[in-house]
């Protein structure tokens, strides 16, 4: 029933499929992190229209699809001068609504801080910044290491949505095998497999690192 | 910009947004009922059950929806099997939030102390009387918020149904762009219907959250 030339033959290109998924999801996550915590940040300065803002972005990024924001970006963008190749608008797409979750998490870190430790910073002289940067963020990305790696394996997942833009990753590469070959039942399962390790062993991963922190 | 090609759409966007609604409603009713029969078996006592119920959870919440989709809707008819859009798309959304909410019924679970089945147990429970009268009602509390969440996933998801064909409110909204040539705010409006939808169900869970709650308001 599964014919296994066809699977060494599909593999390769699956596999380069694999990797541009990998990047595109390394590259996003990057940047959604530095997005998400400078969101964070600024969501702690005490200026309400910031606020404001930062809550309009958050609910507007987390309740819409993520393939309608890509949508907007890709077909909508021109409309505004602004034409990104698939593979840039998907990037940017990605980081945006990465940032708007992670910004999220980090809310929630930030506030799991104790404030006794915030208070002793500043009774040793720290200034505001500094208490920030060595008190606050580090042990605010402690405690949010569990939720960002769900984050991660959310958005490895949601990059299948990448190929409906033409974004020639793992689920396009693989769609255009099945329509050029008419092999529908090995491609698919190459397909699961390789998500299904990605995801699986992200999450091993995570539980690892998890540990550690837990101990440490 | 302008609206007004977009706006004269708008009955076939609300009928678009209603087959959203309903899809939601009855992948989230029917991934209910298979993630509550999962919990249990990932709960029991049988190592054959339990490994089946982690099988289930570990592949459903490893797959991305549309790769479970695309499975669905064009591999059965390889073996003979017809499948309709609207069926592969139930089918779909139901396995991928059943896998969710299998282990968000079992993290609720596991919050409950057992001095309440010893004690209904005493008092001469059966098993099925457990799970009914003290088991459910208190999981139920415990992951509304949970719930919530995933409630709010499986409607942004369904917009993958429209990969598939399902005519849903993204769908509808790719036909309207085939027809007007205004990308933009065609789906800037399909935004705000999705927005409308996510912000209505998260309202709801958090009324039903304080509702539930026991600490008096």
């Amino acid at each position: 029933m599964i014919d296994l030339t066809a699977l060494a033959e599909f593999a390769p290109a699956i596999w380069r499929g694999l990797l541009v998924t990998v990047e595109i999801c390394a590259v996003s996550l990057m940047l959604g992190l530095v997005l998400g915590l400078v969101v964070a940040l600024l969501g702690r300065l005490p200026f309400r229209p910031l606020h404001w803002l930062i809550r309009g972005y958050v609910e507007i990024w987390r309740g819409t699809p993520l393939l309608l924001q890509l949508f907007i970006l890709y077909y909508g963008g021109p409309s505004l001068g602004f034409t990104p190749s698939a593979y840039l608008a998907g990037v940017l797409g990605m980081s945006l609504y990465t940032g708007a979750y992670l910004s999220e998490i980090f809310r929630g870190g930030f506030d799991a801080v104790p404030p006794g430790q915030i208070e002793a910073a500043r009774m040793l002289g720290f200034t505001r910044l500094k208490t920030v940067r060595h008190i606050e963020v580090p042990q605010m990305l402690k405690l949010v290491v569990p939720p960002t790696t769900n984050q991660m394996i959310s958005i490895i997942k949601e990059s299948a949505v990448l190929s409906v833009i033409t974004v020639p990753e793992l689920t396009l590469t693989t769609t255009r095998i099945v329509s050029e070959t008419f092999n529908v039942v090995e491609p698919y399962l190459l397909l699961g497999l390789a998500y299904w390790s990605i995801t699986s062993l992200v999450a091993f991963a995570s539980r690892r690192v998890e540990r550690r922190l837990v101990q440490a | 910009m302008d609206f007004t090609a977009v706006i004269a759409q708008l009955p076939r966007l609300v009928a678009g947004a209603q087959t959203t609604v309903w899809l939601s409603v009855a992948a989230l009713a029917c991934g209910a009922v298979l993630g509550l029969v999962m919990c249990a078996a990932r709960l029991s006592g049988n190592i054959a059950l339990r490994a089946v119920a982690a099988g289930f959870v570990s592949v459903f919440r490893g797959l991305p929806l549309l790769v479970v989709l695309l499975i669905l809707f064009y591999v059965p008819p390889n073996f003979g099997i017809e499948t309709t859009p609207i069926t592969a798309a139930l089918l779909g959304l139901t396995l991928n939030t059943a896998g969710y909410q299998t282990e968000i019924y079992r993290a609720g679970f596991l919050t409950l102390p057992p001095g309440h089945a010893e004690a209904a147990r005493m008092l001469g429970f059966s098993r099925l009387q457990i799970a009914r009268h003290i088991f459910l009602p208190q999981i139920f509390r415990v992951t509304i918020p949970a719930l919530t969440n995933e409630a709010v996933d499986v409607v942004k998801s369904s917009g993958l149904l429209s990969v598939i064909a399902v005519t849903e409110l993204l769908r509808v909204s790719q036909q309207i762009v085939s027809s007007t040539y205004r990308p933009l705010e065609t789906y800037l409006v399909c935004a705000v219907f999705y927005f409308v939808l996510s912000s209505t169900v998260s309202w709801t869970g958090r009324a039903l959250e304080r509702r539930m709650s026991l600490k008096p308001a």
